[in-house]
């Protein structure tokens, strides 16, 4: 297992990169990504996230290093003395939108009829990539959402097998309910081995696989219409605006 | 127990007992003889022998695989002051004409047909890993030590230190037999180098998971001569300070795996394994594991995930296995070819091993001939000899009356060499060169009637099934790729499509995680570099699109986002 | 619409010289139009665009033949049966620039979430037969017949802009209509990876 790459140490940078072109100086033993964020750089990620271990995955960290033919992940690879290091080539943006597009053709990512858009990872990474639309055929997946959880729901239709999920209930609840089951594109998460997640009895309710998930695929129960608030005292604004001819501003409740 | 094996008093022994036979007949009993029928054509032999009064003196083996598989079953006999003979084809009316006429009356040949070892089939190989292959008895140690095994162990052992066994093969030149060519001797250091947690073993592995479509070189090394696998292993631990040491075989391989458990426990009661080896300070403890059939689990980091038990996925390298391998420890992984080559380099000495093949590429390299030839089979040629003399020569041409038009290497990692390059040598950077690879060995030759978008779909097919699913740009990536090439072939490929997929293999072949992903589309650049006139003419007129009426939308150039990466 | 435009001209409001007037279309396909009211959410801006293009097919115009030489069609809705894809057809035929317009032409979106349940005769079975207000019968006429799968617009016919949407804002065809038409009437070549200013986003 590959753990996150060791926090910066020592009190300032010391190590000098070249990051797009410009001399900056990083931790010694800092990631790429770290690097990147700590100085604004963005850098697209999807299955990286910061206090779970490196999954390297969804690959749309990939960057650029002189001398290394390969493209090294930004989350898993340290910085090394004089490295020099592009984040934003057209072939690296080239790459990220069709990796970006292959997920959008796997699943069955529907925004319009689903409870993450709009705080969706991968719908933002697709206006980040300028995806407008799939060049590839999509293939619209049929897999019942399990919904047995008395808290959560689970449509794998939405996943886009970052093991976000998989990682944080391992990592640091501790449970480890989830896992990945079958291979290749027949990869689908599955609670214990394969049972429903209602009757997963590992599972302790602390929901963080629904917090770290990036789409739609994890999501809160009755939380599907979100954006639905109930404001009962609209009625009492309005008849005291109305009887005083007093329009101002008011303020909504937050959801 | 025993004190340790006395090899050479085993070998007088083996060879006086040899020597009371007048005939020694060798039925070929590796996998493909056998599902031809070998199993009754020894049968027959020993029956037909028992009911005479020869049977005391006639040794009848079950040997391992002698090559030419597409003339099974195959069966050598060995007359004493004779030239051996090689028998094709024998069913079991064969087998009772060789029983009567050769092995009871004793004449120079029986009336059934015979491989000439002028056949340029035999003739222009050079043995150094199967050469036991055929000759020996699998399953008897004592065979092995008689052809001179196990003597490169103990040498190493008694008179070598590790370090002067790494540089034996650095001299040699040994490259990896894997695929990728990678300096033995090498990676060999960089384990030698690389020190276990307190109390920890270094581990090194044989990777026995041979998966590529058409390739059985690995199989046949087991199955026909598996001690000299496990000598190799041994020394390559002897070598790296290992003390821990796994054969790693797919399922798909019973006969190997019961070979190879064999050869361990009769290596074991021999002292050949476990503590003290040969009475010497040396300790390596050999486990199998078998593989659950994912092709995946040939790559380096998802063979040891599958060893410790969990799911065969590829992992990120740093680190590589040689710094935390096997659970956390230093691991080395060769493959079984490679292995096998170090008997013969330590028992030999580099120079010989160096003096085989060309300055880059030194040795031989084993490859599993298949599709349209004569001849198919298993064969070991000198590194550098040309693909022409493979596919003519040996291979006997193409039948039918139909011509050359590929051939494919590197299986689903490789691709498809056309005519004009049959003259080139087969090495590592030559195969590279052409677009192909060395691979694990498979050859398969493509005639005429063949159709090279067809063969792309089909190694990309076996791609997609076999992705682990782990990153997404081969999860989905395969898919895609495959669903271009499928609608190509069917006809309904558009010139658009053409080109999202090779834009597509680019990107899948850049930021896959591990090697089955970066080299799925091969053999599609491959088909594309050498064939293209083919996929163009599958092509359909860009129906979809209107002619573009003023130049206002430039729909003959195909989308977007640039054509670089 | 038409109307407005025709009345534009009567008034003798003639085209600008450097901006021809130019033939634009909208397509309704398998969608459920909501893209359609949101151009409606133009409001004014709409004088705007008649000053500058005749709108001369689409729910928005009665004419019942997609008619030749159009500079631009706004294509909403997924191909989902043989109606829209005879459509789809002819516009491609028709039309210098064809616009992907909202989620449904651009990814099949709602339209085609039919497409994981196997053949439509499921989908039809449980609209038409099970539902306890209709009369229990599949209808036999007048209803096109359902392809075997919703497709997004750029899977049947070559399309040449992408304005993704559910439905795409007002503000957003706005962007977009005012680059597209300012770039025709100019003559010049379409930039071969349009964006609109603001992002492009699916679902809002």
């Amino acid at each position: 297992m590959n753990l996150t790459p060791p926090r910066p140490s020592g009190p300032r940078p010391n190590v000098p990169v070249i990051l797009d072109g410009e001399e900056v100086m990083a931790f010694d033993g800092e990631s790429i990504l770290d690097l990147a964020r700590r100085l604004g750089t963005p850098i697209p990620t999807l299955c990286y996230l910061d206090g779970l271990s490196v999954h390297g995955g969804c690959r749309l960290c990939v960057v650029e290093v002189n001398g290394d033919s390969r493209l090294p992940l930004a989350c898993a690879t340290p910085v090394t003395s004089e490295m020099e290091i592009r984040t934003d080539t057209s072939s690296l943006r080239d790459h990220r939108r069709r990796v970006v597009e292959l997920l959008f053709a796997e699943g069955n990512h529907v925004c319009a009829s689903c409870v993450s858009s709009g705080a969706c990872e991968l719908q933002d990474l697709a206006a980040d990539s300028n995806v407008d639309h799939i060049h590839y055929a999509l293939e619209f997946p049929r897999i019942d959402v399990d919904a047995s959880h008395p808290k959560y729901v689970l449509d794998r239709e939405r996943c886009v097998l970052c093991t976000r999920c998989v990682r944080v209930c391992d990592e640091v609840e501790g449970a480890h309910v989830w896992d990945i089951a079958q291979r290749g594109n027949r990869s689908t998460l599955v609670a214990e081995l394969g049972k429903p997640w209602g009757e997963a009895s590992s599972c302790t309710w602390c929901g963080k696989c629904v917090l770290v998930c990036p789409t739609g695929a994890l999501s809160f129960k009755g939380r599907s219409t979100g954006e639905m608030r109930h404001d009962p005292d609209i009625v009492a604004f309005l008849a005291s605006a109305r009887d005083e001819g007093e329009w101002i501003d008011r303020e909504e409740p937050s959801p | 127990m025993a004190g340790p094996i006395d090899l050479d008093h085993v070998t007088s022994l083996e060879r006086e007992a040899r020597s009371r036979y007048s005939h020694r007949a060798l039925v070929c009993s590796s996998t493909a003889c056998l599902s031809a029928g070998a199993s009754g054509v020894r049968a027959t032999l020993e029956s037909d022998l028992e009911a005479s009064d020869r049977s005391g003196d006639v040794q009848v083996v079950a040997s391992g695989c002698p090559g030419l598989c597409s003339r099974g079953p195959l069966v050598r006999v060995e007359s004493r002051g004779r030239e051996p003979t090689l028998y094709e084809h024998v069913d079991e009316t064969a087998a009772s004409t060789i029983a009567q006429q050769h092995l009871i009356e004793d004449q120079d040949r029986a009336e059934v047909s015979v491989i000439e070892p002028s056949l340029p089939f035999y003739a222009k190989q050079v043995k150094v890993v199967l050469r036991n292959a055929g000759l020996i008895d699998p399953d008897r140690l004592e065979d092995y030590v008689a052809a001179g095994g196990y003597r490169a162990l103990s040498t190493a052992l008694r008179t070598m230190t590790p370090a002067q066994v790494i540089d034996e093969v650095d001299a040699s030149g040994l490259r990896g037999r894997g695929g990728a060519g990678y300096p033995t001797a090498r990676k060999w250091r960089l384990l030698h180098d690389a020190v276990a947690d307190p109390g920890q073993p270094k581990y090194v592995i044989a990777n026995g998971d041979e998966g590529d479509p058409g390739a059985y070189m690995d199989r046949t090394i087991m199955d026909s001569d598996p001690h000299r696998v496990l000598e190799g292993l041994s020394l390559a631990a002897y070598a790296t300070g290992a003390s821990k040491g796994y054969l790693y075989v797919r399922a798909e391989y019973p006969l190997a795996i019961e070979r190879l458990e064999r050869a361990i426990r009769s290596a074991k009661r021999a002292k050949l394994l476990g503590r003290n080896v040969l009475g010497s300070d040396f300790a390596l403890d050999v486990e199998i594991r078998v593989g659950a059939g994912a092709f995946v689990c040939g790559e380096e980091t998802a063979l040891m995930a599958s060893i410790e038990g969990r799911r065969g996925l590829p992992e990120l390298r740093p680190p590589y296995p040689t710094e935390r391998g096997l659970w956390q420890q230093p691991t080395m992984i060769n493959n079984v070819e490679t292995l096998a080559n170090i008997p013969a380099i330590i028992g030999d000495g580099a120079a010989a091993f160096a003096a085989i093949g060309t300055p880059e590429s030194r040795g031989t390299k084993v490859f599993a001939l298949a599709g349209s030839l004569e001849n198919t089979g298993l064969i070991e040629v000198p590194m550098g000899i040309s693909l022409r003399e493979i596919v003519f020569d040996m291979g006997g041409g193409i039948p039918d009356g139909r011509t050359f038009k590929a051939a494919q290497t590197g299986g689903p990692s490789g691709g498809c060499i056309p005519e004009r390059f049959l003259d080139s040598p087969v090495d590592y950077e030559h195969l590279q060169e052409l677009g192909s690879m060395m691979g694990s060995g498979g050859l398969v030759v493509m005639d005429d009637s063949v159709s090279m978008p067809e063969v792309a779909r089909f190694y990309m097919e076996f791609c997609r099934d076999e992705s682990c699913g782990k990153c997404a740009p081969c999860r989905v990536g395969t898919v895609k790729m495959f669903d271009f090439l499928d609608r190509i072939c069917r006809g309904d490929g558009r010139p658009r499509d053409l080109w999202h997929l090779e834009s597509l293999c680019k990107t899948v072949r850049a930021t896959s995680l591990c090697g089955l992903g970066q080299s799925a589309p091969n053999p599609v650049f491959s088909t594309l570099d050498h064939f293209r006139e083919e996929y163009v003419e599958l092509l359909r007129e860009e129906s979809l699109a209107a002619p573009a009426p003023d130049g206002v939308v430039d729909r003959g150039s195909l989308p977007t986002w640039g054509d670089d990466a | 619409m038409t109307d407005t435009t025709d009345a534009g001209r009567s008034t003798g409001a003639s085209p600008v010289p450097d901006r021809p007037r130019l033939r634009m279309a909208t397509a309704w396909l398998g969608g459920c139009s909501g893209c359609h009211m949101s151009f409606l959410d133009l409001d004014e801006w709409l004088f705007d665009l008649a000053d500058r293009a005749d709108i001369v097919f689409g729910p928005l115009a009665d004419i019942k033949e997609f008619p030749a030489d159009v500079d631009l069609t706004l294509v909403e809705g997924a191909v989902t049966n043989t109606d829209n894809l005879e459509l789809a057809q002819a516009i491609r035929a028709n039309t210098r620039v064809v616009v992907s317009f909202g989620d449904c032409a651009v990814t099949g979106n709602i339209t085609a979430l039919r497409n994981g349940m196997g053949a439509p005769d499921a989908m039809l079975q449980r609209v038409y037969v099970e539902h306890p207000d209709l009369a229990g019968v599949l209808p036999t006429e007048v209803v096109p017949e359902l392809l075997p799968t919703a497709q997004p617009l750029h899977e049947l016919i070559t399309v040449d802009v992408y304005l993704p949407g559910c439905p795409p804002s007002a503000q957003r065809i706005r962007t977009a209509l005012i680059a597209l038409l300012d770039a025709m009437a100019a003559g010049e070549p379409l930039p071969r990876q349009w964006r609109a200013p603001e992002d492009l986003t699916f679902g809002n």
